[in-house]
C-alpha cells in the first residue's frame, strides 16, 4: 500500500480549498522556493490548526530551514502561498511579524550584551512600551531558569542557556504562533528535556508552534502532526502514532560471524519481525522491525537453540534513516 | 492533518501585546533602541572607542611633533594648519566603525532576528548611524581639544567656524554611510581592515591634509588638487582663518575649497544612501 501516494503531501481535511482556509494558525498551498536552478522546497501544503505543533522532520538540506524562513517572512516564496496567523506572509509581512516568534538554527542573541538587556531591547522592538518590555523580560529569564545569568554577558553562555535566551526573546511579544528551527540540536539530553518542558507549556497556553527537527523522538514527543521533508518535499504527513505504525516500532540487529549464517539468522528472526528482514552482506547484519512486545532474550534465545553463533545483538528506538527507507522506498515494509 | 484545536487561543487583548505606533515615531524608537545597542557595546568594549578618541590624539601628537619639523607650512605653523587635515582623515576613517559593526551582526545571524521583528527595516541601519554620529562628534570634539592644547587656535568668527563644524558633520554622516555601504559589501568583518588600508589611507594620505600639495610631485599634484579630502582641509583652514598653502593647479575646487567641500558632501550623501539602502534590501532579501 505504500505505493506513492504516501508521498502525497495534503491529508488536511478540507485544506483543498482555496484562500478562504486561511486561520488563525498556519497554512501553506503549493509554497515553493527556487535558488537559480535548485528547488530549496517545492509544492509544500501545510495546515496547522491553532494550538497545534507540527514537527517538520528531516535530514540537513531537507529543505526545513528555507521553509520556515518563508513562513517568517524572511524569505519570498517563488511560488504558492501561505498564511500565518491569518495573514498572507508575502502581503501582509508586517502584521505576521507582529504575531509570530523565530527562533533560527543559529542563536541570534547578542553576545555583547547581557541576557536581561537583549530581552528589553528586543521587547522594546517588538513594540512594546518600556515598563512592560522591562516586566516581560524578568518574566521569562524566571520562566526559562536563567535568573542567576541574568546580568551576565551572552558570551560566557553555554549552548543550552543560549538556546534557552533565544527562546525567551522570541517569546517576549507572545506571539501566537511560534517557529523553532532545530531547537534541540547539540544540546545534552537534560537541556533538551527541559526545553521540552518549556515548550509542552506553551501550547498548553495556546501557541501554535512549528518546529523543525532531525530527530524522531523529538518529534514523537512535542508534534500533533508530522510533515517528513525530504529534497524540499514532503514525502509523508501524520500524526506520529500513524507514522510509527507504517515504519514498524522499534529495529533489532542481529550480527553474525559468517557470511553462511546470514540466511540461517534470518529465518529465525523472522517470525518475531513486523515485515520484511534486511539482510546486509558487507556488515553480516540482520534488521528487522519489532513490536514493543518482542523482547531481545527471545530472540537470543531462539538463535541460540537453532545453533547460530551470534556476535552482536541489539535493539534500538527507529531512526529518521529508518523512516526514510520505510516511507521513500516503494512497496517498502508494512 | 488532524486538527486538536482544542486549546483555547488567546483572543483577548493581552496588555503585553504589541501596539502598533505611527510609523514615523516608531522607525525613531526603533532607530534609537539600535542606537542604544551600539552604546552597550562600546561599555563593553570600550577599545571599540580606540579609533574616535586615541587615533586622532595620535596623528596629531605624531606629525605636530615628529613629521611637523620637515614640513614646511607659508604663511604660519604646522600644527596650525595640521588640525584641519586631521579632522578630515579622522572623519574619513570613521567609514570603519560602522562597515565593521554591520559586517559583524550579517556574520552572526543577529540581522534575521531583527527582520523578524515588527519593525521597520531602515531602523536598523538608521539606529547605526545615529551611533556613529554620536562617535565622530566625539572625535571632532577630542581634535579640537587637542588642537587648543598642542597651539592650534581659530581666528575667524563664531559664523565660521559654525561652518566649519557643520562641514565636518555633513562629511562625517557621508562617511557613515559609506561605511553602511562597505558593511553589507564585505564578506567577513575582516576584510573591511584590508579595504581600509589599500584604499582609504592613500586617498587621505594624497591630499593636502598633511603636506601642502606643492611637495608632490607633478602627477600626484594632480590627484591631491582633484582628491574631496584636499578639498575639505582647505575648507575647514580657510575657516577657522589657518594657514592654507598655495595652488599649484588652477582647478576649480582647490579655487573654491568651501563651495567645492559642500557639493562633494552632499555628492557623497547622495549617492552613498540610496546605495546603502539598496544593499540592504539586496542582502535582506532571498
Amino acid at each position: 500500500m505504500y505505493d506513492t501516494a504516501v508521498r502525497h503531501t495534503n491529508t488536511a481535511p478540507g485544506a483543498v480549498g482555496g484562500r478562504d482556509g486561511a486561520h488563525a494558525g498556519v497554512r501553506a498551498d503549493g509554497l515553493g522556493k527556487r535558488f537559480d536552478d535548485l528547488w530549496a522546497v517545492r509544492a509544500l501544503d501545510l495546515d496547522v490548526a491553532p494550538g497545534t505543533v507540527l514537527g517538520l522532520l528531516g535530514h540537513n538540506g531537507a529543505g526545513k530551514t528555507t521553509a520556515i524562513r518563508m513562513l517568517t517572512t524572511l524569505s519570498r516564496p517563488t511560488e504558492g502561498r501561505a498564511s500565518v496567523a491569518g495573514f498572507d506572509v508575502v502581503t501582509h509581512g508586517a502584521d505576521v511579524r507582529r504575531r509570530i516568534g523565530v527562533a533560527s538554527q543559529q542563536t541570534t542573541v547578542d553576545p555583547l550584551l547581557d541576557a536581561r538587556l537583549n530581552l528589553e531591547l528586543i521587547g522594546r522592538l517588538s513594540q512594546l512600551p518600556r515598563a512592560a518590555a522591562r516586566r516581560r523580560a524578568a518574566e521569562l529569564l524566571t520562566r526559562l531558569d536563567l535568573d542567576d545569568a541574568a546580568d551576565r554577558l551572552v558570551k560566557t553562555f553555554s549552548g543550552g542557556m543560549r538556546r534557552r535566551l533565544d527562546l525567551a526573546a522570541c517569546l517576549l511579544a507572545t506571539p501566537s504562533v511560534l517557529f523553532l528551527d532545530e531547537p534541540t540540536t547539540g544540546l545534552d539530553p537534560r537541556s533538551r528535556e527541559d526545553l521540552w518542558t518549556v515548550l509542552r507549556d506553551l501550547v498548553d497556553g495556546g501557541t501554535t508552534l512549528i518546529l523543525t527537527t532531525q530527530y524522531l523522538e523529538e518529534a514523537d514527543r512535542l508534534a500533533d502532526d508530522i510533515v517528513v521533508m525530504d529534497h524540499g518535499r514532503s514525502v509523508a504527513t501524520g500524526t506520529p502514532s500513524e507514522l510509527k505504525r507504517r515504519i514498524g516500532g522499534d529495529r533489532i540487529e542481529v550480527t553474525v560471524p559468517e557470511h553462511t549464517e546470514l540466511v540461517a539468522a534470518g529465518a529465525v528472526i523472522s517470525p518475531f519481525a513486523t515485515g520484511e528482514l534486511s539482510l546486509d552482506g558487507d556488515s553480516l547484519t540482520v534488521t528487522a522491525s519489532v513490536g514493543a512486545d518482542v523482547r531481545i532474550v527471545d530472540v537470543v534465545r531462539a538463535l541460540d537453540d537453532a545453533g547460530i553463533d551470534v556476535r552482536d545483538v541489539n535493539r534500538r528506538q527507529a531512526t529518521l534513516d529508518d523512516v526514510f527507507l520505510t516511507l521513500t522506498t516503494p512497496g517498502g515494509r508494512p | 492533518m488532524t486538527a486538536i484545536a482544542t486549546a483555547p487561543h488567546p483572543t483577548s487583548p493581552d496588555p503585553t501585546a504589541p501596539v502598533a505606533a505611527r510609523p514615523t515615531r516608531a522607525l525613531l524608537a526603533d532607530s534609537l533602541v539600535f542606537a542604544r545597542r551600539n552604546v552597550e557595546h562600546i561599555r563593553q568594549i570600550p577599545e571599540k572607542l580606540l579609533d574616535v578618541t586615541v587615533q586622532p590624539i595620535m596623528f596629531v601628537l605624531l606629525f605636530g611633533f615628529v613629521f611637523g619639523g620637515a614640513i614646511a607650512v607659508d604663511g604660519g605653523s604646522y600644527r596650525e594648519y595640521l588640525i584641519g587635515g586631521i579632522l578630515v582623515q579622522s572623519l574619513a576613517f570613521g567609514m570603519f566603525g560602522p562597515a565593521m559593526a554591520i559586517a559583524s551582526d550579517l556574520q552572526e545571524g543577529v540581522i534575521d532576528r531583527f527582520r523578524s521583528l515588527p519593525t521597520a527595516r531602515s531602523a536598523y541601519l538608521l539606529g547605526h548611524f545615529l551611533a556613529e554620529l554620536a562617535a565622530i562628534s566625539l572625535a571632532i570634539t577630542i581634535l579640537l581639544l587637542t588642537g587648543l592644547a598642542t597651539g592650534w587656535r581659530a581666528h575667524t568668527d563664531i559664523w565660521h567656524i559654525g561652518e566649519a563644524i557643520a562641514l565636518l558633520a555633513l562629511f562625517g554622516a557621508g562617511m557613515i554611510w559609506v561605511g553602511t555601504w562597505l558593511g553589507m559589501v564585505v564578506r567577513s568583518p575582516d576584510a573591511v581592515q584590508g579595504i581600509g588600508f589599500v584604499l582609504v589611507f592613500p586617498i587621505t594620505f594624497i591630499s593636502s591634509a598633511f603636506v601642502p600639495i606643492e611637495s608632490m610631485p607633478g602627477a600626484l599634484q594632480w590627484v591631491a588638487s582633484f582628491n574631496p579630502v584636499s578639498a575639505l582641509a582647505a575648507a575647514v583652514r580657510e575657516l577657522f582663518g589657518n594657514p592654507v598653502t598655495p595652488v599649484t593647479k588652477d582647478v576649480w575646487p582647490m579655487l573654491h575649497p568651501v563651495a567645492a567641500s559642500w557639493m562633494y558632501c552632499v555628492l557623497i550623501l547622495a549617492v552613498a544612501v540610496p546605495a546603502a539602502l539598496h544593499r540592504h534590501r539586496v542582502r535582506t532579501t532571498d
